[in-house]
């Protein structure tokens, strides 16, 4: 037997919003995390009440700027460094931004890799 | 308002056996911020899952951690079972739930003997890692593993243990017991033991839920969470409740695991008794589904860990794995728990959240 999964798809737009309403219903963050897709970043925003998960997902081209979550649940900043850091996710507005230092890697956004710029030694 | 200095904390620390590093904020000798700063040695595993098989990925999983190493591969195979909607058989649930058990009473006794350590009560410490040999042996005795066992698979369990083995495994557990009473009660009564643990780094229940703490961190702090209410293993038939202390100090933090190990022998001894005959494992062939995932959560001994699949084609590659990791969501925790404390209690108060770095940085 598996728990029932819910994902909710919703828009960049809506983030903060829908993030709120989980809070004032009494949800807590459990982890947000991201996934390169066809079409650009999917990224899973997971809350738990009364020990049901419930998801909300979020795909966007990978250019769009993403507000912070950090705001409504502090946790969040954790989860948003590490996607900046490793997919190089454009998140705006973190409570605690570590700058894209928050882990100590030897190549930018590893998991989503840049094309060098101009005159930028690998 | 005294004079703030900013003093380092680790990422090499003589209480931290993995690095984890705090800048701590100080007036006087009292912490009033914390911040914290992992990274330094991210593995990068999640991403692994491109070129590894779906078969294959679970003893990658089970590296995550030497010490929760068999809660991570049952995670994964959990999660991919999920996605593959795979029935797996009753006795390999129970196998499952016995041997997850058996890596608490390892992992809350190893951590018991850690706290001991960090506030130099150095006997306490060996007796408590001198207790943990014997479960290791059970663990060798089982799997043939000490740290990694590479026991679990998708679909259900490669190894099985005959009646023998299992009652030998209780008759032993059974044996530990009055010594783990006996060492545990030093951590319950001793006045210097107390004195370091008794009203250091309190979080309130209401920012213990907030701050999405799990496992004894939060069942310390009178928030009931433990997955094991919810429908993975064989606990809702065991009859599982959580433990719960309401304190919120580093000793409600400790009375939690104490009285874990206690409850994880029950869990096993009925666990035996109640185990069926049967098939331990299903034959699992073929692709992952095109555009499906799945999200399942286990309870390690540290606490909820999250584990995350996606898969886009039809192959046996995921396109997403990934794992929330108990330590993560503790570390918001630690930071509000820091604050106001003294400099001394520092390394004790990072101690009772039983940080697991190589967890974090998975």
């Amino acid at each position: 037997m598996y728990p029932e999964q819910h994902f909710t798809d919703i828009s960049a737009d809506a983030l903060v919003d829908r993030v709120t309403e989980k809070k004032e219903q009494g949800y807590r963050l459990v982890q947000i995390c991201c996934t390169n897709v066809a079409e650009g970043f999917e990224l899973l925003y997971t809350f738990e009440k009364d020990l049901t998960a419930e998801c909300l997902r979020l795909t966007c081209p990978k250019d769009t700027e993403i507000q912070s979550v950090s705001g409504v649940f502090w946790p969040a900043f954790l989860y948003e460094n590490e996607m900046k850091d490793l997919f190089g996710v454009k998140i705006k507005h973190i409570v605690l931004d570590y700058g894209g230092n928050f882990f100590r890697l030897t190549q930018k956004t590893p998991w989503n890799p840049q094309p060098a710029a101009e005159g930028e030694v690998e | 308002m005294g004079k703030r200095t900013v003093i380092p904390f680790g990422p090499q620390h003589p209480v931290l056996p993995e690095p984890v590093h705090l800048d701590l904020v100080l007036e006087d000798e009292t912490v009033v911020e914390a911040i914290p700063s992992i990274g330094f040695i991210h593995r990068g595993l999640e991403k692994l899952v491109e070129l590894r098989e779906y078969p294959e990925m679970v003893f990658v999983a089970e590296r995550i951690c030497g010490i929760c190493s068999f809660g991570h591969s049952w995670g994964y195979c959990h999660a991919v079972e999920g996605l593959m909607n795979i029935e797996v058989p009753e006795r390999a649930e129970y196998l499952r739930t016995i041997w997850h058990e058996l890596g608490r009473v390892h992992s809350h006794l190893l951590w018991l003997g850690l706290l001991a350590d960090s506030f130099g009560f150095e006997s306490l410490f060996m007796q408590c890692w001198r207790l943990r040999e014997t479960v290791l042996d059970l663990f060798e005795k089982t799997t043939g593993g000490r740290v990694i066992f590479s026991v679990s698979r998708v679909g259900g369990v490669l190894y099985d243990m005959d009646a023998d083995t299992l009652a030998e495994m209780v008759r032993t557990l059974r044996g530990m017991e009055p010594e783990i009473r006996r060492i545990c009660q030093v951590f319950a009564d001793d006045a210097s033991v107390r004195n370091r643990l008794c009203g250091v780094g309190v979080l309130s229940k209401e920012d213990a839920y907030a701050l999405g703490a799990v496992g004894p961190t939060a069942r310390g702090s009178g928030v009931a969470i433990d997955m094991r209410m919810t429908c993975h293993g064989k606990y809702q038939e065991l009859g599982f409740e959580p433990i719960v202390e309401t304190a919120g100090d580093c000793w409600a933090r400790t009375q939690v695991r104490v009285r874990e190990i206690y409850q994880s022998i029950d869990l096993i001894e009925k666990a035996v008794e109640r185990i069926p005959e049967g098939e331990i494992a299903v034959p699992v062939k073929g692709n992952l589904p095109e555009n499906a995932c799945f999200l399942a959560r286990v309870e390690q001994p540290r606490g909820e860990a999250v584990y995350y699949v996606k898969s886009s084609k039809a192959t046996k590659f995921l396109e997403r794995f990934r794992v929330r990791t108990p330590t993560c969501a503790n570390l918001p925790a630690l930071v509000k728990m820091l604050g106001g404390c003294d400099l001394a209690d520092v390394p004790v108060i990072v101690l009772s959240i039983d940080p697991c770095i190589s967890c974090t940085e998975r």
